[in-house]
């Protein structure tokens, strides 16, 4: 499961692009990560340009 | 909002950006009855996008230049190796004035463009996103729109997915479009005033230290006021884009001493085309379907080009009553005969360039002339630069890829 720090995400939905579980949406509310797809697999967080991802670490 | 629109039109066209709009105004122009939503609040913003763009682009979307929305003419390109050896690519407008390019406002030019569209006839919504696909016996039917909350559905014979990077749409039709880490670029930009420039000129930096696998980009906007951005490939650092970013700027006076009024982030594709593109019913286009130039990332032309194809293409099938995913597939076809052989051909440049350590890029500052990489971007004068390159015995291999 990824979080989002909003204060520092710029929506551009990069990371949505190159997620390969297809577990990120851009909302109007900014990223929103789908629990149950999400593998914790890092591609997005090693994407985003302004590190506003992280893991939360729940999965191994 | 639901009352505004019909329970069923022959195309809908998910996203509005160029190729969503050139989608839109070409399929209302051959007379079909076309709705486009977007999910933002308004067209075009924030922008995502240095908003540089050649004259001949607009030669071949078949726009009219217009002062509303052009910020500045550029008559040449400084491309700096990492030493700071500069190599300067004038534009020569006494030959043509097709080497001529534009820095304009995508904000208002992304508008116009839809604007376009409304006038020729096709209905568009915004803050309204599409939030699946609607099916009939397997086969795509229409979209479910979501506006404030309500969700409702809305038929079409063909949808088209124009919905850039964050594309879900054409993932949910069954098309594999998830971008690999190594063929996406991450990118962010500062649109910056009060700096010193060459108001003239875009300038790009180049430089494993500066940005690995991409460059850093000055697109001058006005005398004092420029896109200042950075594209670089994250299988390349584990550094952040905007890390590189503000090292550049910190690193230079002019750029410092500035101001920021607007940041900007982005992916762009570079490469990781798709052989085909279409479903029955369906078909996908722009930077959804990564149709951009992978040497410079350039996609406002390359999205227009693609979206207008699908139309014409969609507005064909309706025509004929056949949506099938074969007769879908003469998209496929003229854009790879028209667009896509050159742009994999500039893939495997990028796939070079990218593979240069500083000190290769140095001597190619010494060896190349200004008129040389003129046509690098189209795909020009590879045989040319192979041929440098093999000056160095280490990079003959390397340089044999682009024979
Ligand atoms: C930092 C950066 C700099 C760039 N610089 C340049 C440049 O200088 N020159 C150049 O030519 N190109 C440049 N590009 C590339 C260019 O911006 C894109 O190629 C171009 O915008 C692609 O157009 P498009 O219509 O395919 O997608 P977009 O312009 O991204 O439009 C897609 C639209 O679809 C909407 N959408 C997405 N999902 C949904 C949904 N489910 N429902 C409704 N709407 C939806 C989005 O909100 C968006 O408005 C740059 C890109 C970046 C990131």
């Amino acid at each position: 499961m990824i979080r989002v720090d909003r204060k520092v995400c710029l929506r551009c939905g990069g990371c949505v692009a190159v997620c390969p579980h297809s577990a990120l949406r851009l909302t109007e509310h900014g990223i929103i990560c789908d629990e149950e797809k999400c593998k914790d697999c890092g591609i997005c967080i090693e994407f985003c340009p302004v590190k506003a991802l992280e893991s939360r670490g729940d999965k191994e | 909002m639901k009352d505004f629109i019909d329970e069923s039109y022959d195309m809908i066209v998910v996203g509005a950006g160029p190729a969503g709009s050139a989608a839109a105004m070409t399929a209302a122009k051959a007379g079909l009855n076309v709705l486009m939503v977007e999910k933002r609040a308004e067209i075009g913003c924030p922008k995502r996008c240095g908003e540089g763009i050649s004259e001949n682009g607009f030669e071949r979307m078949g726009i009219k230049k217009n002062e509303k929305w052009l910020n500045r003419k550029i008559t040449g390109t400084n491309i700096y190796a990492p030493n700071g050896k500069s190599v300067k690519v004038l534009f020569d407008p006494t030959t043509s004035d097709n080497y001529t390019g534009w820095i304009i406002e995508r904000k208002m030019f992304d508008k116009m463009l839809a604007d376009m569209a409304a006038k020729s006839g096709a209905k568009i919504l915004t803050k309204t996103e599409v939030v699946s696909l609607l099916r009939e016996n397997e086969k795509i039917s229409g979209v479910r729109l979501e506006f404030n909350g309500r969700q409702w559905d809305v038929r079409a014979k063909i949808v088209i997915a124009a919905d850039g990077i964050e594309s879900r749409i054409a993932r949910e039709a069954g098309l594999e479009t998830t971008s690999k880490l190594s063929e996406f670029i991450s990118a962010v930009q500062f649109e910056m005033s009060n700096i010193d420039i060459d108001p003239d000129s875009i300038e790009l930096y180049f430089g494993n230290e500066i940005a690995p696998g991409g460059y850093v980009w000055i697109f001058p906007k006005s005398e004092h006021r420029a896109n200042v951005g950075i594209g670089i490939r994250k299988t390349m650092t584990s550094k952040s884009a905007i890390k590189y970013l503000n090292e550049f700027i910190n690193s230079r006076p002019g750029l410092k001493k500035g101001s920021i009024l607007e940041v900007n982030a982005g992916g762009v594709p570079v490469g990781g085309f798709l052989d085909s593109m279409v479903c029955d019913n369906f078909i996908v286009a722009g930077d959804a379907a990564h149709q951009v130039n992978p040497i410079h990332g350039g996609g406002i032309v390359e999205s227009f080009l693609a979206g207008r194809m699908a139309a014409e293409t969609a507005a064909e099938a309706i025509k004929k009553g056949d949506m099938s995913k074969e007769a879908l597939s003469v998209y496929d076809d003229r854009w790879w005969k028209e667009r896509g052989k050159r742009l994999k051909k500039i893939q495997k440049l990028r796939e070079v360039v990218e593979k240069l350590s500083d000190d290769d890029l140095n001597f190619l500052a010494e060896e190349l002339e200004g008129s040389d990489i003129v046509g690098f971007a189209r795909a020009e004068g590879f045989g040319k630069l192979a041929k440098i390159l093999m000056k160095r015995p280490k990079l003959i291999l390397l340089a044999r890829k682009l024979l």
